[in-house]
């Protein structure tokens, strides 16, 4: 099976499972913009999610690495449907202790050392929106980290938010379908940092190339970055 | 129930003449023996069909057994049940490594699960630890922290097929990876 009819195939599976709507129309101009603030487990479109999920069906039994919490129809889709092997390193949970015990100055260290992977091991990265809540040491050590981790073609996906925001609490994000990610806001101490401007995100991950880059209507930027392959520079292209 | 009100009943069936002693002669022993073993039968399947450690029971080393097993205790070292049920109930503390045809999750586990059929982890339950088993159903609520591996290309476990599998880890004679071939940690 092809990646594209591994993901073609994932909409009858999740229809099986009784899974979200009907991809909505979401580039009619007329829409206006999901409130941010709307993290309150409403469907949202995604752009590269597709993309990213063709890259991984491409391998016979890829590696992903989910830097978030559980969700346990992400993993049976991600097992079941494109055959991974998925880690998952939920570094939500570990910043959410970090703040809580005050220990935040040592994140960029520890996250340095967390990942127990080892080099170019990992076929595909799903960050989501954790580097929202991450300060520009841990930012960088994370992105330093992750690249390690992936192998030559191998790819990660972002969401990066465009704007601020005082509220605290993270996000669960439930593959609905290969265009729609649904929005699962659970507690936590952390707050959504400064936002950061493209070529700061992309100069963090120094050694992997921009292949995708959306921003939404709900203002949340998607940047879908690959490893390119020895000798090409690694130089990020938009 | 029934069948011990069937011993009570007048062996000659039927002939109720209060105040008359009935003898007991030889018909009713075999009935009784005969009513009680198939009662003793039906019982010993269900007293062997689970079996439970308790909340205050720890217990350190291999654990083997070839029926289903409950834990509410604390289990520390290996766990192996080839071919049934473990379940962890929510009081157990689990810090093994488990093997089993399926293993339900309720308390809390660290180490790895490897399951021939599925492995379900409750609401409250969790898990730290990699997972190897072909179906893995996590609930919400969940903690889960490791891998799961569903194994989905070859059929893992017992019988080792006899066609040839190209291996999956380095590739010797393709194109070189820079840096040496991949390794994914355990």
């Amino acid at each position: 099976m092809s990646g594209g009819d591994k993901v073609r195939s994932f909409g009858g599976f999740l229809s099986r499972l009784g899974g979200g709507p009907r991809p909505a129309d979401s580039d009619s101009p007329g829409t206006s913009p999901p409130r941010r603030h709307a993290h309150d487990g409403s469907v949202v479109p995604t752009k590269a999610l597709r993309k990213f999920l063709s890259y991984l069906g491409s391998h016979d039994a890829p590696v992903l690495l989910d830097c978030g919490p559980v969700v346990g129809s992400n993993v049976t889709f991600f097992g079941e449907q494109l055959n991974c092997k998925v880690y998952i390193e939920d570094l939500f949970a570990d910043l959410d202790r970090h703040l809580r015990a005050g220990t935040v100055d040592a994140f960029p260290a520890f996250l340095a050392k967390r990942l127990r992977l080892g080099e170019r091991s990992v076929d595909g990265v799903l960050l989501w929106d954790l580097f929202d809540y991450l300060d520009r040491a841990s930012a960088q050590a994370l992105a330093t980290a992750l690249v390690r981790l992936i192998r030559v073609d191998g790819a990660l996906l972002g969401f990066f938010s465009t704007t601020a925001s005082p509220e605290s609490g993270f996000t669960k994000f439930v593959v609905v379908n290969e265009a729609q990610v649904r929005h699962r806001p659970y507690p936590s101490v952390a707050t959504r940092q400064r936002s950061l401007q493209s070529r700061d995100i992309i100069k963090m991950f120094t050694g992997l190339s921009v292949s995708d880059s959306f921003l939404l209507h709900n203002t949340q930027r998607e940047i879908l970055f690959r490893k390119p392959r020895a000798g090409a520079g690694g130089r990020p292209t938009i | 129930m029934w069948k011990r009100d069937e011993i009570e009943r007048p062996p000659a069936g039927g002939r109720e003449t209060p105040g008359v002693p009935v003898a007991p002669g030889p018909a009713p022993a075999p009935a009784a023996h005969s009513v009680h073993a198939p009662e003793r039968e039906a019982k010993r399947p269900m007293e062997r069909d689970v079996v439970n450690i308790g909340k205050s029971v720890v217990i350190k080393g291999e654990l083997n057994g070839s029926e289903d097993l409950t834990v509410e205790g604390h289990v520390e070292g290996k766990i192996e049940l080839k071919e049934h049920v473990l379940t962890i109930g929510p009081h157990g503390r689990i810090k093994a490594e488990v093997c089993a045809k399926a293993v339900v999750v309720c308390g809390e586990v660290i180490g790895n699960i490897m399951a021939t059929e599925r492995v379900d982890i409750r609401d409250n339950g969790s898990v730290d630890g990699d997972i190897v088993a072909p179906r893995v159903a996590i609930a919400e609520g969940a903690h889960f922290r490791g891998s799961v591996d569903m194994q989905r290309k070859s059929a893992p476990a017992a019988a080792a097929k006899p066609e040839a599998k190209p291996a999956a880890p380095a590739s010797p004679a393709g194109p070189a990876a820079p840096g040496g071939p991949p390794r994914v940690g355990a």
